[in-house]
């Protein structure tokens, strides 16, 4: 069973106390107990099965502008004692840091909305084995299919976030998230691909025989790829890859990249970083939402942010410690984004397909060629080559590269998104990057 | 070695019981403890931004039955948890008919000492140590516009209590420091990042003021990347030189190579065991015998001695990397390679040391072959699809190369090949072999665990090179 919030409080109203007691003038806790039950199939037998049950606390404490930090799994009170103390003796020898402050006490969030992001529901592993079952039945129905590996998890977690300014609340979390990885063979190739569903609720999620279905199609027609020359392309990515961009672009974004001056939008505010008919906003109160939340991991209360309107750059992501440097009040983004996403473009998927007569359309990416101080980006990559909007044959062994700065004005998104994971974004196109190839 | 049983309820007698009644008729299985304690210190835009330390304390229980694995963890250390968990491992594999190995070798070896890195030197040493970093950085150049340099620190103890109640202990130190600059200039900023490290304590590290050749090669890479020029695209030659490029073996082919994936027949390689998979010359090891490096484990998670594999000798697949799982389901042995990040995590095979070994030709005479090419002396990090056998690594510094003649730096770009077949495409090995900084963390399955890499300068013929110069 998930502890109860009363447990968690005990424990997180007893670190605050031990601290305040020692001498620190301030101090914030969180503590927080997460429990996973994971089955993993393969090949239609079970192959896995793994429970995970753990508390972990971290505290940070203050003496004046001085701060230090500690975190444990081990949350007998003897072993807290020990280390609050250990962190207050840090935390005296730490040099002090004009920014370093608890959130402004005006911020912090007061009343919770109910978020619709904890489902009691328990599904015992017998009834995972039956899911996995339906959904290897079907994913290796086609001969070509010769490996499937797949895994259902159920998570469940709570958590306490106090602070000594009288701060103290949180609430629980569950998941449930199926996966399905298949390997496909024929005479030329051997290959890989995927699909998974991730909700918050039980019922939510995907049906084996379409999740195992899609993975096994995905793999299937990945199967003999060609290498194609290298030559200047306008490139379509995938929603599960289109993702990626805006993950890319938060980083840019945070305060910390910006008040250290190491992201290429710095100084970029109300400066037009994309085309016009891009907006991008970070809502964090949608029901159900995988990255939903009630106040940031400060306890700052989250608020829809407008990050981007008709292209023009209007929002960073900022916490207490980077607002204050920058001037700028917190908007409640200590840990970065909540439910991410682009706003739908005006043409629909096909329409899209068929811009440009000749296109590749990117599945999957591999490694990490972002670099978010100069925005030069260039990443590993397999898809499809698409010619007058019809898919020719799969692709492998090509890279894309480009610079944000200069792909970002180029971006232009179907009207198909929805709301999968935690960042969404529509299928995208980009004009004019680089393939590499033959 | 930390004594898992004197702040418990739960007597080792007691723990030992539940071991060897629970593994009864499993195949295999144990109890791994672990108690680590890490440290991290940074420094960054002129401050001491952060000073933290963690403490983890627990245990995972394992049972294997034939391939299935049974896993579950807890950090509370007590009689209630492993009760709860032997039930839960139980409950998974309702009915099991296997025969425990008892028989696992030894070892008298040690390739680190006992010393816990985090009390050897004070907070208050290290702190001097990071502000000189930030001044020295500054001093040296107005172009220096950002600094961050950070000390991480870990003490790990484990213990390993198979059925039957063999115990086996390890104690692991691991230390890395580093150092980040970025400069700014004529409007362009690039960083530069480098490294050190291994299982020693700080000031075996940092003698004779070695912080500051740590500093000093963090800025040369940046002001290398100042006057970079875009990258070609296309396939060309590339010479990579020694030492930390080794992680294009390691993607290329350690993950390949790992028993897991041979096993279940998903990795590019499992049909070529015994067939000619690289050019002549090329031999490939994974030791983690090596004195304090990185990489170099003791005993690997599962209590195995680790060892010198050869997986390539001459260009001839010779061995994949087992850990006791795998070895046992493919009628090998374990090759002392089963390791986790930490006690909530399975047991998976994973590399130690990956080296290439040195041949008998010189860099010069590499890139004098060269009509048109690129030179790669750093990277980043990469990434391999086990199953198709595409790798990709990242450049943070490489030239081109022109007539035989080292040319501009290039910008930082991807490098794409196949595993499978880039080894055939090495047409020299150098004779100047060197390990790397100290620096590596390899990711599979969600687990990162330290490892390191080491290689002479090779000359590849040809890979696709992703810049965005047509």
């Amino acid at each position: 069973m998930i502890k109860d919030q009363d447990f968690l409080k005990a424990k997180a109203v007893y670190c605050l106390d031990v601290a305040k007691k020692i001498g620190a003038s301030d101090a914030s806790v969180t503590i927080g107990h997460s429990i996973s039950e994971t089955v993993n199939f393969r090949n239609k037998n079970l192959d896995e099965s793994n429970r995970s049950d753990g508390l972990a606390f971290s505290i940070d404490t203050y003496i004046g502008k001085k701060k230090s930090s500690i975190s444990s799994s081990n949350l007998l009170n003897e072993n807290l004692d020990i280390l609050i103390e250990k962190c207050y003796e840090t935390t005296k020898i730490t040099p002090d840091d004009e920014f370093n402050s608890l959130p402004d006490k005006n911020l912090l969030a007061d009343k919770l909305k109910d978020l619709n992001i904890y489902d009691n529901t328990h599904i015992d592993n017998d009834k995972k084995i039956h899911y996995l079952k339906e959904l290897e039945n079907i994913a290796s129905e086609d001969k070509k299919i010769i490996n499937t590996e797949s895994s259902f998890t159920e998570k469940k977690t709570n958590f306490i976030l106090a602070n000594s300014d009288g701060f103290c609340s949180g609430y629980k979390t569950s998941s449930f998230t199926t996966s399905c990885v298949a390997v496909a063979k024929d005479e030329n190739s051997m290959e890989r691909d995927y699909e998974y569903s991730s909700k918050r609720y039980l019922d939510d999620i995907k049906d084996p025989q379409a999740l195992g279905k899609l993975a096994s199609d995905q793999t299937i027609r990945k199967l003999s790829p060609k290498k194609i020359g290298s030559e200047k392309l306008s490139v379509i990515f995938d929603k599960r890859i289109a993702k990626g961009m805006l993950s890319a672009f938060a980083s840019a974004i945070s305060s910390s990249a910006i008040a250290r001056g190491t992201s290429f939008l710095k100084d970029k505010i109300n400066e037009q970083i994309f085309s016009n008919s891009i907006n991008i906003i970070d809502k964090p109160d949608i029901i159900k939402g995988l990255g939903s939340k009630n106040f940031d991991s400060e306890g700052v209360k989250s608020e829809t942010l407008n990050l981007v309107q008709e292209g023009v750059l209007k929002n960073y992501f900022v916490d207490s410690y980077n607002g204050k440097k920058l001037n700028l009040q917190s908007n409640g983004r200590s840990g970065g984004s909540t439910n991410l996403y682009f706003e739908n473009g005006k043409q629909s998927y096909d329409e899209l397909l068929k811009t440009n007569s000749k296109c590749i359309y990117i599945t999957e990416t591999i490694g990490h060629g972002s670099n978010l101080v100069t925005g030069d980006y260039s990443v590993g990559a397999t898809g499809f080559l698409v010619e007058d909007g019809e898919f020719k044959y799969p692709i492998n062994e090509i890279t894309i590269a480009g610079n944000f700065k200069d792909m970002f004005k180029n971006i232009f998104l179907a009207n198909d998104l929805d709301f999968e994971y935690s960042t969404n974004s529509p299928t995208m196109m980009i004009e004019g990057m680089t393939v590499a190839g033959k | 070695m930390s004594n898992f049983f004197n702040k418990s309820d739960l007597a080792r007698k007691d723990a030992e019981n539940i071991v060897s009644n629970t593994l009864k008729n499993c195949d295999d299985g144990e109890l791994y403890l672990e108690d680590s304690k890490s440290e991290s210190i940074v420094l960054d835009d002129n401050k001491i931004k952060s000073s933290n330390y963690s403490s983890d304390l627990g245990f995972g229980f394992r049972a294997v039955s034939d391939q299935v694995v049974a896993y579950s963890y807890s950090n509370e250390i007590s009689k209630d948890s492993l009760k709860s968990s032997s039930e839960n491992l139980q409950s998974t594999l309702k009915s099991v008919k296997g025969t425990y190995n008892n028989e696992i070798p030894k070892t008298n070896k040690k390739f680190y000492s006992d010393i816990n890195p985090i009390e050897q030197k004070s907070l208050n040493s290290k702190i001097e140590v990071l502000n000189k970093v930030n001044d020295y950085l500054r001093k040296k150049d107005g172009s220096v516009k950002q600094v961050t340099a950070n000390f991480l620190g870990e003490h790990k103890s484990v213990e390993i209590i198979r059925s039957g109640g063999e115990a086996i202990t390890d104690v692991r130190p691991l230390i890395r420091f580093n150092v980040s600059v970025m400069l700014e200039k004529n409007g362009r900023k690039e960083t530069g990042v480098y490294g050190i490290g291994g299982r020693q304590s700080y000031d075996n590290y940092l003698q004779n003021d070695n912080w500051k050749s740590v500093c000093e090669e963090a800025f040369r890479i940046a002001s290398v990347n100042l006057d970079s020029k875009p990258a070609p695209a296309g396939e060309m030659k590339v010479v990579l030189g020694p030492g930390w490029p080794a992680i294009l073996i390691h993607e290329a082919i350690g993950h390949g190579l790992e028993g897991d994936f041979n096993r279940k027949k998903t990795s590019a390689f499992h049909n070529l065991m015994g067939q000619k998979v690289a050019s002549e010359g090329v031999t490939i090891v994974d030791d983690g015998t090596i004195d304090n490096r990185r990489g170099s484990l003791t005993i690997d998670d599962e209590g195995t001695p680790t060892e010198r594999t050869v997986l390539i000798e001459n260009g001839i697949l010779k061995n994949f990397m087992q850990d006791r799982l795998n070895a046992r389901l493919m009628n090998t042995r374990s090759t002392g390679s089963g390791r986790r990040e930490n006690y909530r995590h399975v047991v998976l095979p994973r590399m130690r040391n990956t080296m290439m070994l040195s041949g008998n030709q010189t860099q010069d005479e590499m890139i004098k072959s060269v009509d048109k090419g690129i030179f790669a002396v750093s990277f980043g990090g990469g990434q391999v699809d086990i199953t198709s056998g595409k790798f990709v690594f990242n450049c943070t510094e490489a030239y081109e190369i022109i007539n035989g003649k080292i040319g501009s730096p290039i910008k930082g770009a991807t490098l794409i090949g196949d595993g499978p077949s880039i080894l055939k495409e090495v047409s020299m090995v150098g004779n100047d072999m060197m390990l790397d900084p100290g620096i590596g963390t390899c990711g599979k399955a969600g687990q990162g665990v330290p490892v390191g890499v080491a290689q002479p300068s090779i000359l590849i013929d040809k890979m696709t090179v992703g810049g965005t110069k047509l």
